[in-house]
């Protein structure tokens, strides 16, 4: 057990996975020499070479199309791209080919792709390095979507992720990048499909993932001053979304607030409403509520902390909730 | 005009080798064909364009959604094919009947693909590396890049044993080189000089789209801006095709690094059974190439050698055996079971599909109890 930030954590992830499995690498733009925009790949190279940690051209199309051919080659590659609004170039590659071509090739051959997108705001940056892009993904049926919210599931996840034949999308909350926690590298996280309860509670669920996570601890600790139990479910995948998890908070608390940095329109959070009312419409006191980002482009930075979800966005969708 | 002074070829329309120093290194790459391997070449080209108007004639009759024709593109198909070796891996496009064959596909299952009742058809490893049609255009240039990587870590090219050391060899069209991923690929290949060929059969039309639009610059001229070498061959002619596809993969899977061939040809019939090339062609231009048919150039190059009418009368009895063997396996093919619209599409449990073939498996028997 020791300390480590979230990218350090992805590090070892990545490092631990390499050491195990020779047919795992890394390939993207600047993740060699410069260990990555965020330094998660750093001192890797040095370690597996520059066949393994492998510098791309610029072309996030051609990362992840040629990370299909070398899946259909029996390597294992983890593409990072280097920030959310720049997947689109690759969106084709992934939706039309990597997510289709295990049941295209009728199961004959897997493809263990990674695919790491550093997203979400809360850091000040400039168009397209601040989005939530992760609705897009779990729409398209045959990917695994997951987002860690910790250090010790980044550790633990990223290895699941590489050791699954299917591919996956693994969302990192760059907000989260260097805030330490405990990493356990003993005692494997939950398995990465699974939701867990991040704190207990009984007045209220409320449900987030990534960097979301950690405001809604934030949340729950004003509502306790105030004397709201909140009970936390922190998603970590959002394809499959782990319902039972859910549900059985919801029947606990009676109340559904969900929270997302994303959009609320055609969203994660849209999908769990609409499920959640579907499998417990007589459990729940009040309508599930969604505190998202607005249906808008990312404004510019300068407005973020109005744009995003907040504590206080929170809180009061809890009022919204109890009050009903 | 469809030719240009580049255009290399081995074989004159009338049929007659053409010698000159340009085509020399060529000639020499086709020295160890002999009468066998023409008369095969001939019998695929053959049997595989019969096929072709075969699959037409039943999409026309309802069996299939579409069918996509390769006649006019035999040689350029049939040479590249039977110049690359048994280790390599061919990533084709949606268009390569011919290659499909020689790689021992059972062409039917290009039919299950085309009739609706598979999106993929075949297993690439038990059809000698001939990889699986992709319908969207050029992300197979960069499968096939990707894959060639992986040889290249692999250490399975560049020893010196050419019947050992792997490559690939991808095929794409005029209109498939406008996309990103074709131009993606060419930077992927040369950055990571991958052991590949580039094979690029120009057939002018982009469904009803000229290759003009698509360039201004002769396609095989843009491979140097990539800095890979290229060759613009004629098409048509299927030992052209042999000969350069020969020795590029052969160069390439010797440590050379990647090379591009753009192969001029003509795509005879529509771009598919949906299409209407009337609206868009000019008749001169299709009575110009449909002279310069592949088949009829090569049976004139076998007859000026004193190939027997005799092989070719069974050819032809062949050719129509097999298409009328597809078209009755093709009325024999059944439907495919509802699972499949779940399966495969995970390789472990996706909690929130399974529940719905479980709930879709519970709502098809309520009907079957209710009867």
């Amino acid at each position: 057990m020791h300390e480590l930030p979230m990218a350090k954590a992805i590090n070892e992830g990545l490092r631990t996975a390499m050491v195990a499995n020779n047919k795992v690498m890394v390939m993207g733009e600047d993740i060699a020499q410069l260990g990555g925009v965020f330094r998660v790949t750093e001192g890797l190279q040095e370690q597996f070479g520059p066949n393994r940690i492998v510098d791309t051209p610029l072309a996030e199309s051609g990362i992840v199309g040629t990370a299909i051919g070398l899946a259909m080659r029996g390597y294992r590659p983890v593409c990072e791209i280097q920030f959310d609004g720049f997947v689109y170039p690759a969106f084709d590659q992934i939706v039309t080919q990597l997510a289709k071509q295990t049941a295209r090739h009728e199961g004959t051959q897997s493809f263990p792709v990674v695919i790491r997108i550093p997203y979400g705001g809360h850091i000040g940056a400039v168009e397209h390095h601040q989005e939530s892009p992760e609705a897009y993904f779990a729409h398209t049926a045959g990917l695994r979507v997951i987002s860690p919210a910790t250090p010790n599931d980044a550790y633990w996840m990223i290895q699941e992720a590489i050791a699954s034949d299917d591919p996956v999308i693994y969302l990192e909350p760059k907000s989260r990048y260097w805030h330490k926690g405990p990493v356990d590298d003993a005692t494997p996280a939950q398995p990465m499909n699974r939701a867990v309860i991040a704190r207990e509670g009984s007045d209220v669920t409320l449900v987030g993932h990534g960097a979301m996570v950690s405001m809604l601890h934030q949340v729950a600790e004003i509502a306790q001053s105030e004397g709201v139990s909140v009970e936390i479910v922190d998603l970590r995948s959002l394809s499959p979304l782990d319902y039972p998890t859910i549900e059985a908070s919801v029947a606990k608390t009676q109340h559904l607030v969900v929270a997302q940095e994303a959009p609320s329109n055609a969203s994660v959070g849209s999908e769990i409403a609409a499920t959640m009312t579907e499998k417990a419409f007589y459990v729940m006191e009040a309508p599930v509520l969604r505190v998202s980002g607005f249906n808008t482009p990312f404004p510019p930075a300068r407005l973020e902390g109005q744009y995003l979800p907040d504590v206080d966005r929170i809180l009061d969708a809890i009022d919204r909730s109890l009050a009903y | 005009m469809p030719y240009t002074d580049s255009t290399l070829r081995l074989l004159g329309q009338d049929g007659i080798l053409v010698k000159d120093d340009r085509v020399e290194k060529y000639h020499q790459a086709i020295e160890h064909l002999d009468e066998k391997d023409f008369r095969e070449f001939f019998r695929v080209m053959t049997v595989v364009r019969r096929f072709d108007v075969e699959a037409g004639n039943l999409q026309r009759q309802g069996h299939m959604a579409l069918w996509v024709p390769s006649i006019g593109q035999e040689a350029a198909q049939v040479g590249s094919a039977f110049a690359s070796r048994p280790q390599d891996h061919i990533f084709p496009a949606y268009r390569e009947h011919s290659v499909a064959y020689i790689r021992g596909l059972d062409l039917l299952d290009i039919i299950r693909m085309l009739r609706g009742v598979t999106n993929g058809g075949w297993d690439p490893k038990k059809t000698n590396n001939f990889h699986l049609y992709t319908l969207v255009l050029a992300t197979q240039t960069l499968h096939a890049t990707g894959y060639a990587m992986g040889i290249g870590y692999d250490g399975a090219c560049s020893t010196g044993d050419l019947d050992k050391d792997e490559a690939v060899m991808v095929y794409f069209g005029d209109g498939a080189s406008s996309e990103g991923d074709t131009n993606e690929a060419l930077i992927f290949a040369q950055s990571y000089q991958t052991p590949q060929v580039f094979f690029l059969q120009n057939n002018h039309w982009a469904i009803s789209v000229p290759v003009r639009v698509q360039s201004r610059t002769p396609l095989f001229e843009r491979a140097a801006g990539f800095g890979l070498p290229s060759v613009q061959i004629d098409g048509n002619d299927v030992l052209m095709s042999y000969a350069a596809t020969r020795l590029s993969m052969d160069a390439a899977r010797s440590g050379q690094g990647p090379h591009f061939i753009e192969a001029l040809t003509y795509r005879i019939g529509a771009h598919t059974t949906s299409d209407d090339p009337t609206k868009y062609r000019d008749d001169d231009e299709l009575k110009f190439w449909q002279a310069h048919d592949p088949i009829d150039r090569f049976r004139s190059f076998l007859e000026g050698r004193g190939t027997e009418s005799a092989f070719f009368e069974n050819v032809a009895e062949e050719a129509e055996d097999y298409a009328a063997d597809i078209r009755k396996r093709t009325l024999e093919i059944q439907d495919p079971p509802l699972e499949q619209i779940f399966r495969d599409v995970f390789t472990e449990d996706h909690t929130v599909m399974t529940q719905e073939w479980e709930w879709l498996k519970e709502y098809t028997q309520s009907f079957e109890e209710g009867a």
